[in-house]
């Protein structure tokens, strides 16, 4: 940027010169996200000798890589399902329940910090607490005689993670669907009473469909998150459940597949699936924007 | 929605989340049998791995953010000034880092920047330590980003640059004098939520294998008793700190403007 010091540009004589400002970014950006991605991409339609091939697309159609991206795709799924309900409950308890205003400010405070608090922690967190001698599993076994093991209860499962995951899904979803709750205008409630419809006929048909997209937009956003979740489940599960980012891990740790080539194409799958979900959210988004200004 | 049911509906969340980090810290303190002891903490803070891991990722911590306002403040700046057609495009590219998982983009590094490559970058310990700030800037860059241009946004970027200019400053005397401590509090809201995110990342650096807090927590879950549940407890309270300056700083700003 110095050469833009002196002289001052004329902007009409030097118009490359305006952009030369945005190449530390554009460089940063290339080398360390552009090229890196595609280098996978490309990768993952490419021979060990380099040229092109569809074989690597076509080996993530076997029985265990298919059923780590279902499993994936159904914590995904779970996880971000119950975000959103739980999430979109708790905002609206605390903006349209009749709440003291004073629980906003630390609930969504709590909400940042949650959403922040991922990765290892969380899950050591959730072994001392529903572990083998986690704390509430150790509560409900002396205090009530309730065994979680016995009735099929594991931490290292599928409903283990998806509980987990919530932990930081439900103050995400608060986060992006509070701006929209208070963004429900007071008038459009009383037109409808006016009208004659009732507190549920008034969800159904007018604050609901408002809300839609934003909340499907969210839903689609926490999927990505849950699906590209890496460090929660490997310290929870080690890799005993064998989900896309703890096999996607362990491949590019020790080429586990025995094909480095497969590797690309499972991370190209991974893009792709979390590209998609982005992509939703976004359209959604825009649309949602129509209303809640 | 009646009163009572909002109330259920929140406690019953708050115990959802209240739990785990009861059941973390009470973990965490009984290492002694029989009674709360402070031992496992004690145990971890002795360690001279944590010791190194826990000032490895401080360090990684602090040459991100700087890294991190360096590249952001000007890029920023740049935009709002003379490229604002851009605006939504460069706002879209750094919001990308959030959708390519941060397993995928490391793992082009590896594939990228091996010792065979064009620039091997993780041929040396400096080169890979440099790599792993980079993708520590990127995943703070949306975080970062977005700060700082919300930060710029409240300010009249044009005239300030223009009053500057015809006093007859510089580029670098208009950033780091004039728009720097005009966004200061954005800049030190990015700072905390890079400081956060640094701190308990674990999958790029487990994959570029470099000795970070992250990593460590995992090995010594993996290894240990009740020492991961005190480094846990540590984590939460640097995420809570880091989130709490924010909120300390934001607030801060507010009263200095009303009291104009």
């Amino acid at each position: 940027m110095t050469d833009l010091t002196s002289p001052p540009p004329k902007r009409r004589w030097h118009p490359s010169l305006t952009w030369l400002g945005l190449l530390p970014f554009a460089l940063f950006i290339l080398l360390f996200l552009v090229l890196p991605t595609m280098k996978i991409v490309i990768g993952a339609f490419q021979r060990a000798d380099g040229s092109f091939t569809f074989e690597n697309i076509a080996g993530l159609f076997t029985a265990s890589i298919l059923s780590s991206y279902w499993i994936s795709i159904k914590i995904s799924v779970a996880s971000s399902a119950f975000g959103c309900l739980i999430g979109f409950l708790m905002a609206a308890a605390m903006v349209l329940g009749g709440l003291p205003r004073g629980i906003r400010s630390p609930l969504m405070t709590f909400s940042g910090v949650a959403s922040n608090f991922a990765g290892v922690p969380l899950a050591f967190a959730f072994l001392a607490t529903l572990g083998p001698l986690g704390l509430v599993t150790m509560f409900l076994r002396t205090e009530f005689g309730i065994n979680l093991r016995a009735m099929g209860f594991n931490i290292l499962s599928f409903w283990g993670l998806t509980i987990t995951y919530l932990f930081f899904q439900i103050p995400l979803m608060i986060l992006i669907i509070t701006p929209a709750l208070d963004g429900l205008k007071r008038e459009w409630r009383e037109a409808a009473s006016c009208l004659g419809a009732s507190g549920a006929q008034y969800w159904r048909i007018v604050a609901l469909p408002i809300l839609f997209p934003t909340i499907l937009g969210t839903f689609a956003l926490l999927f990505a998150n849950a699906f590209g979740a890496v460090a929660t489940a490997i310290a929870l599960t080690g890799s005993s459940l064998n989900i896309v980012p703890i096999m996607l891990f362990a491949q590019i740790r020790g080429d586990v597949l025995g094909n480095p080539h497969l590797g690309y194409a499972m991370a190209f799958g991974m893009i792709l699936v979390t590209g998609l979900a982005n992509v939703v959210y976004i359209v959604l988004r825009i649309r949602s924007e129509r209303w809640l200004k | 929605m009646t009163r009572a049911a909002s109330w259920a509906i929140l406690l019953l969340g708050i115990t959802y989340f209240v739990l785990p980090l009861l059941g973390m810290v009470e973990f965490s303190l009984s290492m002694r049998r029989g009674e709360y002891s402070f031992d496992a903490y004690a145990a971890v803070l002795a360690d001279p791995q944590f010791r190194q891991t826990f000032s490895y990722s401080v360090v990684m911590a602090l040459l991100t953010i700087v890294f991190g306002i360096l590249l952001v403040v000007p890029t920023a700046f740049w935009v709002r000034l003379k490229l604002p057609r851009l605006r939504p495009v460069v706002e879209f590219v750094t919001l990308l880092p959030l959708v390519i998982p941060a397993i995928v983009t490391v793992f082009g590094y590896i594939r990228l920047y091996n010792t065979s490559s064009w620039l091997p970058l993780t041929g040396t310990i400096f080169g890979t330590n440099l790599l792993l700030m980079f993708g520590y800037a990127m995943l703070s860059l949306p975080y970062m980003y977005r700060a700082v241009d919300t930060g710029l946004r409240t300010i009249d970027v044009a005239t300030l640059t223009e009053a500057a200019q015809s006093l007859g400053a510089g580029w670098v005397t208009i950033i780091v004098k004039l728009i720097l401590p005009n966004v200061l509090v954005a800049v030190l809201s990015g700072s905390f939520v890079t400081f956060a995110i640094v701190m308990g990342e674990f999958t790029m650096a487990a994959l570029l294998n470099r000795p970070a807090f992250g990593p460590y927590l995992q090995l010594m879950g993996a290894n240990k008793a009740y020492e991961p549940f005190a480094l846990a407890t540590i984590a939460f309270i640097i995420t809570w700190a880091c989130m709490g300056l924010i909120q300390l700083v934001t607030r801060f700003t507010k009263h200095d403007k009303a009291g104009r």
